[in-house]
């Protein structure tokens, strides 16, 4: 039997449909739209003042996110290991303490369940971090094994602090060894007399940090990081979730839910996706003894592949919002944007695109329909996708150790 | 080496646009550049150290995104961070604060004056109609209103459909607006003096006129219908300063194997029967190629780098006789924090915006006034930036740098050449303005490069000093940029091209003119057009 699951029992207060984060305080008095939002039942901003300059604060300078509504799961006990290795498809049997990990999981039929990072806090002691709930996944996965899983998403207060300036904002908060940090790997160390666990992690493929600590100890770890700003020393930003869109998909980080319907939540038969189909055959580990969903994807290995979500650059200045694509100008249908942004670096409209693979290729052209309004007036114009193999967007100092001083 | 198929002279941001273009098509270009660095006017330069200044320009608003897409201009670094605010402040101390967000900028306004606030959005509106229109021609070659090549025609008939597209009442309006000078203008809208000035500044901006100057509504016109990412009139900074733009496009130039060399400023363009042939280089080199581009601006290209027998006759006294008079002087000051200005919120805008020192209409008109009678201005008009607030590569942490852009500064003095002594004297009235807005200010200065004129001439080779290689008057603009029947990039001799600022669309870090002439170019070498079309948000 998996061991119990230790639930916040707290009386539910319907006042709060959403629930304030332990950042809250700090959060609504930086918020000056109150253009909140949901994310996994937290009151969310999606912006605090100017979409344009919390881009820019993740590109050039420093931002801070409240990640804490993010999923997180607490994972030890003897078959830790054995149990996350079964449950994702990459290898991480070999992942060492203080390190972290990209993964995915997958359903017994090999369709994506959502994708997440395995943290390696200390030995034996794993965070397991997700886009969705995954409990009742992880519950159902663990039967026979001993270990213990624990829902501890209100436990923890996490902020990202993400951007150029990221590594010199942190270590004069106080942060003196974030010089060491290699990308993906964890410090436990003390901030102001209270501890810290930061991570070389994030969502913007830049350089960037996860602060992640106890929620007594939200506020101060945000002072903390502020004080820097107001000492003078560097611009920082608090940005909401519409930021990270932009620099997760430059970056050509995929979003389970947005970019694909993930496999638990499917009704329909043909809306589930493989690791394949969405990119991510590259933390597939097929000669991993056994996973969940390894024999389907063997299967799956040997056909043609059926369709492919593309990172597709889309000429022109018009937004392929939601657009249909095409073979041709007009030709036949072959696809759809999921997700798409207005790079304001790379002056492109970047998108995610859903796109049918007939005979297992690649179309060799495509073509975007685009509604747009002028002054309240539908217009439609056609532009030309092209399809990156790499993310839009990368830039040397995201993985450069010692990390640079802007 | 020493023959290419093409060489430019000057690598200004326009220079190396054009180089680029041309390398990218498979050409050899030489680019040749007078000075030990590359950029002329969009420049990013280390003067004291730890602090990098834009010595020049210092605001990026006109850059064709089409051509910082096209170019990869990102890969080779250049990033545009925008402006969030600007604060404007009056003689006796008022202040005005302005936000790019439109809620929060009606807000500000109607706690001054709840009718212009409102008018706001009719200006707005009547702008952006105007503005769009001229917009629409920056990435394409006027046509050449006297010829009846099918090209010229389409063209003309193309511009045509888009003025008569106004309908007849907005196109009288359109033609009275061209005339009108930037305070008229706005009597029509506005009543606040404050309001008005702010935005009349943008009518005298690198202009020898004053804001009840008829023209400068145009000028004002020129300053509003930049973009950055399709929000039209917004302004942003170049990350590592202007100069990164420069070296962006340097970066695009020699990844298609082209050539730039520094400390090789250009004496004379070798023409041999009435054809461009090479240049021959301050230190006596000659150098040969089948193209020879200009990036100087027409006055100098003409009186300076060629010999008037060479040219058909008329164009050298039209080059003479270019309307290039020199209004603005910089001053580049390094801080050790950053200033608080009297009677300005310390908000997340405001912090990340501009300054204008506006004074009123009339404090603008006495500025000209000064100028006029060959001196610098008394009480200038100031527009400033502290691009080191939100830009962490141009200065050391915690410290800043200010750059200040002033009107008005004359070329030459009534009084006399320009001295040292003079320069620190007009250095030194800008500081005392500022203080006068922000005590204290002086004690945090650490270091300061003053530039009039003079010294603009001297360094960028712009000529008396004029910051947009030619003032952007009517009679200079569109198909008579530099001059009527010389719009179209090809110049009075063969083989011979012009694209810097000169030219249309004129002055402003806009690579457009750069990228003009190397669509000409290349037409004319049947290599096919590579430059895109420009990413259009009117239609
Ligand atoms: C003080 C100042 C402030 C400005 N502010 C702004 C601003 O904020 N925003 C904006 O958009 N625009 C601004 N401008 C205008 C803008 O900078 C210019 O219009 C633009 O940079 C001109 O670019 P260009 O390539 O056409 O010519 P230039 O930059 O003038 O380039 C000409 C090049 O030719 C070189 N050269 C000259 N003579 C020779 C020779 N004989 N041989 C070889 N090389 C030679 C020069 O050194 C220079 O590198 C400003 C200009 C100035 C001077």
């Amino acid at each position: 039997m998996p061991s119990t699951i230790i639930q916040d029992i707290n009386q539910h207060n319907f006042h709060e449909v959403l629930k304030p984060t332990p950042f809250h305080p700090r959060v609504d008095h930086d918020c000056l739209t109150k253009n909140w939002m949901d994310w996994n039942g937290y009151l969310t901003a999606r912006t605090y003042d100017t979409l344009a300059a919390e881009y820019f604060a993740i590109r050039s300078s420093c931002s801070v996110m409240d990640l804490t509504p993010m999923g997180k799961y607490r994972i030890n006990g003897p078959d830790a290991n054995k149990f996350l290795n079964r449950l994702v498809t990459r290898d991480v049997s070999m992942l060492r303490p203080q390190r972290v990990s990209y993964v995915v999981m997958c359903n017994d039929e090999g369709k994506v369940l959502d994708d997440a990072t395995i943290f390696h806090l200390n030995e034996g002691d794993y965070r397991l971090c997700c886009q969705h709930h995954q409990l009742d996944w992880l519950m159902i996965s663990s039967l026979g094994m001993d270990v213990s899983i624990k829902e501890e998403t209100h436990d923890i207060a996490a902020l990202a602090v993400q951007g150029p300036t990221s590594a010199s904002a942190l270590k004069l908060a106080g942060i003196d060894e974030i010089g060491q940090l290699k990308p993906y790997d964890i410090l436990h160390t003390q901030l102001h007399g209270f501890e810290v666990m930061v991570s070389r992690t994030g969502y913007t493929g830049d350089l960037g940090y996860e602060l992640w600590t106890s929620p007594d100890n939200a506020l101060s770890m945000w002072d903390a990081i502020f004080e820097v700003k107001q000492k003078g020393f560097y611009d920082i930003r608090t940005i909401g979730l519409s930021a990270l869109e932009m620099v997760r998909i430059e970056a050509g980080f995929i979003l389970p839910g947005d970019d694909f319907n993930t496999a638990e939540t499917a009704i329909r038969a043909d809306r589930v996706r493989s690791p394949y189909e969405v990119g991510l055959g590259w933390v597939v580990n097929l000669d991993k003894p056994n996973f969940t969903g390894k024999r389907a994807l063997l299967d799956e290995k040997k056909k043609p592949i059926k369709r492919r979500l593309l990172r597709l650059e889309v000429s022109g200045n018009k937004a392929p919002q939601d657009s249909f694509l095409y073979a041709g100008k007009g030709g036949k249908r072959i696809g759809t944007i999921m997700t798409q942004i207005w790079s304001p670096i790379l002056k492109a409209n970047l998108a995610m695109a859903d796109v049918e693979f007939a005979g297992g290729s690649q179309p060799s052209e495509i073509w975007a329909e685009i509604y747009y309004q002028k002054e309240l007036e539908w217009r439609v114009s056609w532009a030309k996708g092209k399809v990156w193999n790499k993310p839009f967007w990368s830039h040397p100092r995201r993985s450069a150790s010692p990390p640079d001083s802007y | 080496m020493n023959q290419y198929d093409a060489i430019v002279i000057g690598a200004g941001h326009n220079g190396l646009t054009n180089a680029a273009y041309l390398a990218k098509a498979g050409l050899e270009v030489l680019v040749v550049e007078k000075n030990d660095y590359i950029g002329g006017a969009a420049v990013s330069r280390e003067l004291h150290e730890g602090w990098i200044y834009s010595s020049c320009s210092y605001v990026c608003s006109m850059m064709r995104q089409a051509i910082h897409r096209d170019l990869n201009l990102t890969k080779h670094g250049l990033i545009l961070v925008p402006y969030l605010g600007n604060v404007a402040f009056g003689d006796n101390g008022e202040t005005l604060v302005g936000y790019t967000d439109e809620e929060a900028n009606y807000n500000a306004l109607r706690k001054i004056s709840p009718h212009d606030a409102d008018a706001m959005f009719r200006l707005h509106a009547d702008l952006a109609r105007y503005a769009q229109l001229i917009r629409k021609t920056l990435l394409r070659t006027p046509p050449d209103p006297t010829s009846f090549r099918p090209r010229d025609v389409n063209e003309l008939l193309w511009f045509a459909k888009q003025f008569w597209g106004l309908g007849e009442k907005e196109l009288y309006e359109y033609i009275r607006f061209f005339t009108m000078s930037a305070a008229d203008y706005l009597e029509d809208y506005l009543e606040n003096d404050l309001i008005k000035a702010t935005m009349a500044s943008a009518g005298i901006i690198g202009t020898a006129l004053g804001v009840y100057s008829p023209g400068s509504a145009y000028i004002l016109l020129h300053h509003v219908m930049g973009d950055v990412d399709g929000n039209i009139g917004a302004w942003g900074l170049a990350r590592g300063g202007m100069g990164a733009i420069s070296q962006s496009l340097a970066g695009a130039l020699q990844e298609s194997g082209g050539e730039i060399r520094l400390n090789a400023g250009v004496r004379k363009i070798l023409v041999k029967k009435q054809k461009a042939v090479g240049v021959v280089l301050e230190n006596g080199d000659e150098l040969y190629a089948n193209i020879v581009v200009s990036n100087l601006d027409a006055k100098r290209t003409f009186t300076q780098c060629m010999d008037e027998d060479d040219l058909p006759p008329g164009i050298f006294k039209k080059a003479k006789n270019f309307k290039i008079r020199g209004s603005s002087g910089k001053v580049n000051i390094a801080l050790s924090g950053l200033p608080k200005f009297n009677g300005v919120p310390n908000n997340r805008y405001v912090n990340r915006g501009g300054q204008a020192f506006v004074g009123s209409l009339e404090t603008m008109e006495r500025a000209y006034d000064d100028w006029k009678h060959g001196c610098w201005s008394k009480d200038p008009f100031i527009e400033s930036v502290i691009p080191s607030a939100w830009d962490p590569t141009v200065a050391p942490p915690g410290k800043h740098w200010m750059s200040n852009f002033v009107q008005y500064c004359p070329a030459e003095l009534a009084d006399g050449p320009w001295t040292p002594e003079k320069r620190n004297t007009f250095g030194q009235i800008i500081v005392d303005k500022i203080e006068r807005y922000s005590p204290g200010f002086r004690e945090l200065i650490v270091h300061m490069e003053v530039r009039t004129p003079h010294e603009i001439e001297a360094e960028v080779g712009l000529t008396e000093g004029n910051i947009f290689q030619g003032e952007l008057t009517i009679d200079q603009l569109l198909f008579n940029r530099p001059f009527p029947g010389y719009a179209q990039y090809r110049m009075p001799v063969k083989n011979m091209y012009m694209c810097g600022s000169s030219t249309h669309p004129g002055g402003g870090v806009s690579s457009a003119c750069g990228a003009n002439a190397a669509r000409e170019i290349l037409m004319d070498l049947r290599l096919g057009n590579t430059v895109p079309d420009d990413d259009f948000y009117d239609e």
